[in-house]
């Protein structure tokens, strides 16, 4: 192996790593606040990109159904307990059917008569994560907020049901065919003989913005600072009027938009199936765990190892790229095992 | 007289087949301070849990601002001006003493309310320790300090209601003293305050009525300068825990 092809390795792995850092982080928020293992970040990868590339072909993604219904389902479980407010909840009402009825039916009157096929491209990306996104607070409501106070292992079943349940319905609404979506940009950078092109350029610069956001909403907006609440006591937050489900619905709509926007960024570099998005999401999984669920920059840090790991492994034991990667995640539960202190869980 | 801004009645909560609490009834009048004493177990974190929505009860019912609930959620009531000091304090420790703070607002700002930085500036009159330390992380503060800040928050969301569970609980008599006067001085500012306390004389003393709870039942109730001077009361809570203070 030669210089160039390590740079070209280390390109590939910086690239594919910042898409594995946004999982991880996205992963830590979730787990952090709402103490789920969000298996079905993944599906919100491949959802996000298979959905843009339904619109640049002329078809209506599948996910815009889902959207639907969920939002059926959701005005559903929320209204009975509205109403037994009575007048005191009627804005609530409002905004229920607003949000879960109404929004819906206007990106499906967007999607089905306004062609976004002749589109400019970001009004394309964003029409998709206006379908992909708000599926996060939904599958929350319907899924996970009714067993909210549940153990962590439960909380993962369900995790497990859901991912099956979002593959079977990626095969439905996709296809078993893969996608590709062109670059955002034709543009290539040539840097001492080593061909950048833009689409990494993007991936990596769109992940920086992403993080560098995270972080300012997190340490500076009320919002992000309630979340962290949440995560650091639960009680003591719910006492301030932060309840466990305002803080559910915002991680996990956090992580949706995380996932669908991987998704898109990555969608030009690699084809993407309807299952695509478990491995893409396992290997962010791998970087959230490095950091022990807990802390983010490990998390990304760990994330970026896992990219270049891959990178590497795949030129020299191509056959085994996978292997190599998930058995990193031995050594790191060893040691994380024996330096850090086992807590039990409390409930 | 004044219509009470909490009126409990009859509630029973029960810890599985375990009842903690039978038949509680009790009052507060806006600008009281109503104090519940009792020993360890008697049920008086209980009691301040179901009223707040943290616990739910089985019987009876809670009625805040003349209105009856027969389910808390806790959301609701910290949206109608209830807050509850825990005795755990429940602060977050790994965020610092001026976000800690804000968040204790997190209510008022959501119902529009931006009228935190008067608020602030308010809290740090009544606790200048808390605006020394703003920068520091609430996890690395004094016992003293952190009951100051889990006051200081509960302050942030303006309360009409405020509900403190063994403020005095762990803390230097000096600190006990601070924290009574602050309570003292609250309602002058027209505060309704439900104290629950095992500090009984000092309790009595800040208080205009008093309750006794002892083993999940009201032994005994009525104004607090009574209660002070009541045989039983001095026999079984003043007598000689009163004099350590």
């Amino acid at each position: 192996m030669d210089l160039q092809i390590a740079l070209l390795l280390a390109q590939d792995g910086i690239v594919n790593g910042a898409i594995y850092a946004l999982l991880a982080l996205a992963l830590v928020l979730v787990f952090a606040v709402t103490r789920v293992i969000f298996i079905p970040q993944g599906e919100f990868v491949a959802y996000g990109a298979l959905t843009l590339a339904s619109f640049q072909i002329g078809q209506t993604p599948g996910t815009l159904w889902l959207l639907m219904v969920l939002g059926v389902a959701v005005a559903a479980l929320d209204a009975p307990a509205l109403w037994r407010q009575g007048c005191r909840a009627g804005p609530k009402i409002y905004g229920l059917i607003g949000r879960q009825i109404a929004y819906p039916l206007v990106i499906a009157a967007l999607v089905l008569g306004a062609q976004p096929k002749e589109w400019p491209m970001l009004l394309q990306v964003l029409l998709a994560l206006a379908v992909v996104v708000p599926l996060g607070p939904q599958l929350y409501r319907v899924a996970y907020q009714p067993i909210a106070e549940a153990p962590v292992l439960i909380l993962l079943i369900v995790s497990v049901a859901l991912h099956l349940a979002l593959v079977g319905l990626g095969l439905l609404f996709f296809g078993a065919e893969g996608s590709r979506t062109p670059a955002f940009s034709d543009a290539s950078l040539e840097v001492g003989g080593l061909t950048i092109s833009g689409q990494s350029l993007w991936v990596v610069g769109a992940s920086l913005v992403l993080i560098v956001a995270l972080y300012v909403f997190f340490e500076r907006s009320l919002y992000g600072k309630a979340l962290r609440a949440t995560a650091i006591n639960r009680a003591g937050a719910r006492l301030m009027g932060i309840s466990t489900t305002l803080a559910g619905k915002l991680s996990f709509l956090l992580a949706a938009a995380i996932g669908a926007l991987s998704g898109i960024l990555i969608a030009p570099l690699t084809t993407i199936y309807y299952d695509t998005g478990f491995l893409v999401g396992l290997k962010g999984f791998v970087g959230a765990i490095v950091g022990g669920l807990a802390s983010y920059p490990v998390a990304a840090a760990g994330a970026l190892l896992v990219g270049l790991l891959e990178a590497f492994s795949s030129f020299h034991a191509s056959a085994f790229k996978e292997v190599i990667v998930f058995t990193l995640i031995i050594p790191v539960l060893v040691w994380r095992s024996l330096t850090t202190r086992h807590v039990e869980e409390e409930e | 007289m004044v219509a009470p801004i909490l009126e409990v009645s009859d509630l029973c909560v029960s810890y599985g087949k375990v009842e903690a609490l039978h038949h509680v009834s009790l009052k507060v009048r806006p600008g009281e301070i109503v104090t519940v004493i009792g020993p360890n177990g008697a049920g008086k974190t209980t009691l301040l849990s179901a009223i707040m929505g943290v616990l739910p009860f089985n019987r009876g019912s809670v009625s805040y601002q003349g209105d009856a609930y027969a389910h808390v959620d806790i959301e609701q009531m910290v949206a109608r001006g209830m807050t509850l000091v825990p005795e755990k304090r429940e602060l977050f420790g790994e965020m610092s003493v001026a976000d800690n703070l804000l968040l204790g607002a997190f209510m008022r700002r959501r119902l529009g309310f931006r009228d935190e930085a008067q608020t602030l500036e308010k809290v740090y009159t009544i606790f200048p320790r808390l605006k020394e330390r703003h920068q520091q992380m609430a996890g690395t503060l004094s016992g003293g300090e952190r009951q100051m800040l889990a006051v200081g928050r509960a302050l942030m969301a303006q309360p009409k209601l405020l509900m403190l569970d063994e403020p005095s609980l762990g803390l230097a008599p000096l600190i006990v003293r601070e924290i009574f006067r602050v309570i003292a001085d609250l309602r002058k500012l027209g505060v309704a305050i439900l104290l629950v306390e095992q500090n009984a004389r000092a309790a009595l003393q800040v208080s205009d009525y008093g309750y006794v709870l002892e083993t999940g039942e009201i032994a005994l109730e009525g104004p607090s300068d009574q209660l002070e001077d009541d045989p039983k009361v001095v026999e079984a809570y003043l007598g000689l825990g009163g004099k350590k203070d």
